[in-house]
């Protein structure tokens, strides 16, 4: 009798693909589905802005030359990254990516906080060439980001975010281009890096952590 | 843990959690077999003619490492988070696991932090303990920008010499860590003219002892005196109330080159150092603060870079 039972599944190709695909899904439906229908997940933190146009073409820059290849955009609530690079990152702020910068791998550190931490000068002269700042630093240079960013794909970058949710206004894309006038891809980069992060600072802490507690590490290392 | 919109999705979780297990139980309740005395069954498989396989029932262990992960998803979802909106017996959370270790490491370091945030600066500085601990804070956070030997780079100042921006007091030290500081020089290419810029960057490396075109420095006097001393002071000894930089010693942020001082001149300057308060706290700023300031005590003021 039990013999039948798998000699029906193993001689029936087409059941076996059905019984397959059941089974795989479940862990999906159980475990993706939910998380688009939870407010965590769904609702942005205060003080979470859509990325003006200027940030928007510096995040495209940020895929576009692979930075999320060692560099993650997620600090995992533990006190070791905490204490390096600052409160852990929480689901709504990552509302209006579309698609997340998570990344998984950190050959560089995590860049999820970095906005603020560094002046603009340093993002400058760190990017052309890494060695110039930090004379130990493997990161490789993007010499070439000193050019005029591209510009003429913006509006229809925005209406196709708006589509998937991200709230910009009919105001906001048409004054787009104005926006971006005379940036170069370097200036976008930067802005983009340093608005990182910065909306749960900004906005009210989220009521579990009041600031990163003072006391602190020094042992670690 | 779990916040759904409805409550349908709760009540989704659970059943599709429900049935998975309760599926498990009924394939392998389903499929066991006797195990039985005397010579077992064949399949009735036939492969490459004569090749069979007989059909024995699974190894008991086998069998049991099914059952025990069915109770461990079972003790698991009692325990944990996971079943719908349940939240577990044990409470946990990974906010909640957070906090904890920051408890947990503010009873072991707070009493250190304590210890010599209550000590004068100055005191710091000579502490050695405070200056390990100032040391691993400053490769963490500082080296970026001030270099691990925190000698600096262009633009970024050197912090082991006696030569201070904003002055070398060590509460002001602390203030410029805490809160960061805006240093702009505005551009004087537009006011000047490039003749007189060149003559003010004459002066200015004249100021310091430097090669320069005496002709040029005469006419550049008079244009420093209008343009450049209210930051600069007429004797272009700096305000550190500004974090204008004395110009007549050796230390050179951007660089003493006559180029690079009429690009200075000509494009302004605009520098800044972060603040770190919210971040780091004034704990480890005090301790960030002797550090820096250990390292300055120990050389003497005439070292400088060029």
């Amino acid at each position: 009798m039990a013999q039948s039972n798998h000699d029906f599944i193993e001689r029936k190709v087409g059941w076996l693909i059905v019984f397959t695909l059941m089974t795989v899904s479940v862990g999906g439906l159980v475990e993706i589905v939910p998380l688009f229908y939870q407010k965590s997940t769904t609702t942005p933190v205060e003080g979470l802005k859509p990325y003006d146009p200027v940030r928007l073409v510096g995040r495209d820059i940020y895929i576009r030359e692979g930075c999320y290849n060692c560099h993650s955009q997620m600090i995992r609530p533990f006190r070791a990254e905490t204490e390096r690079y600052g409160h852990y990152s929480v689901a709504g702020e990552y509302v209006y990516d579309h698609p997340f910068q998570w990344g998984s791998k950190r050959t560089g550190p995590d860049l999820h906080r970095v906005g603020g931490r560094y002046s603009d000068q340093w993002h400058r002269i760190h990017l052309i060439n890494p060695r110039d700042v930090v004379p130990e630093s493997n990161m490789p240079a993007f010499p070439w980001l000193d050019r005029p960013a591209k510009i003429d794909d913006i509006e229809a970058k925005m209406t196709a975010l708006r589509k998937v949710g991200v709230p910009y206004s009919d105001e906001e894309i048409a004054g787009a281009r104005k926006a971006l006038e005379g940036k170069t891809e370097l200036d976008t980069l930067v802005a983009y890096l340093q608005g990182l992060g910065t909306a749960l600072q900004a906005g009210k802490q989220v009521a579990a952590a009041p600031a990163v507690a003072p006391a602190a590490a020094s042992e670690k290392q | 843990m779990a916040d759904f919109v409805s409550g349908f999705w709760n009540a989704y979780v659970m059943v599709l959690v429900f049935l998975s297990i309760g599926f498990c139980v009924f394939v392998l309740v389903s499929n066991m077999t006797k195990r039985t005395s005397g010579p077992v069954g064949l399949h009735d498989h036939i492969w490459d003619e004569t090749l069979q396989e007989y059909n024995n029932p699974l190894p008991r262990w086998w069998m049991y490492m099914f059952w025990i992960t069915i109770v461990f998803a079972i003790t698991y979802l009692a325990m944990y988070p996971g079943f719908g909106n349940n939240q577990g017996k044990l409470g946990w959370s990974a906010a909640g696991q957070w906090e904890a270790e920051q408890k947990a490491a503010a009873e072991k370091y707070g009493p250190i932090f304590a210890k010599y945030g209550a000590m004068d600066l100055n005191a710091v500085a000579a502490d050695k303990e405070a200056n390990a601990m100032g040391q691993r804070l400053f490769l963490t956070y500082c080296a970026q920008c001030h270099g691990a030997d925190a000698k600096g780079a262009k633009g970024f100042p050197n912090l082991t010499d006696a030569d201070w921006l904003y002055g070398g007091e060590p509460e002001t030290i602390k203030t410029t860590v805490l809160g960061g500081r805006q240093g702009m020089m505005p551009p004087f290419g537009p006011a000047l003219g490039a003749e007189g810029t060149k003559d003010v960057a004459n002066f200015v490396r004249s100021l310091s002892g430097l090669a320069h075109d005496s002709l040029r420095a005469q006419r550049g006097k008079e244009l420093f005196g209008q343009n450049c001393a209210a930051c600069h002071g007429p004797e272009g000894k700096g305000m550190a109330a500004v974090g204008a930089p004395n110009l007549t010693d050796k230390t050179w942020l951007y660089g003493s080159s006559e180029a690079t001082i009429i690009e200075t001149v000509t494009n302004g300057r605009v520098n800044q150092m972060p603040a770190f308060k919210e971040f780091l706290g004034e704990d480890k700023v005090h301790l960030l603060a002797g550090y820096v300031l250990s390292l300055s005590k120990s050389s003497t003021p005439a070292e400088g870079k060029q």
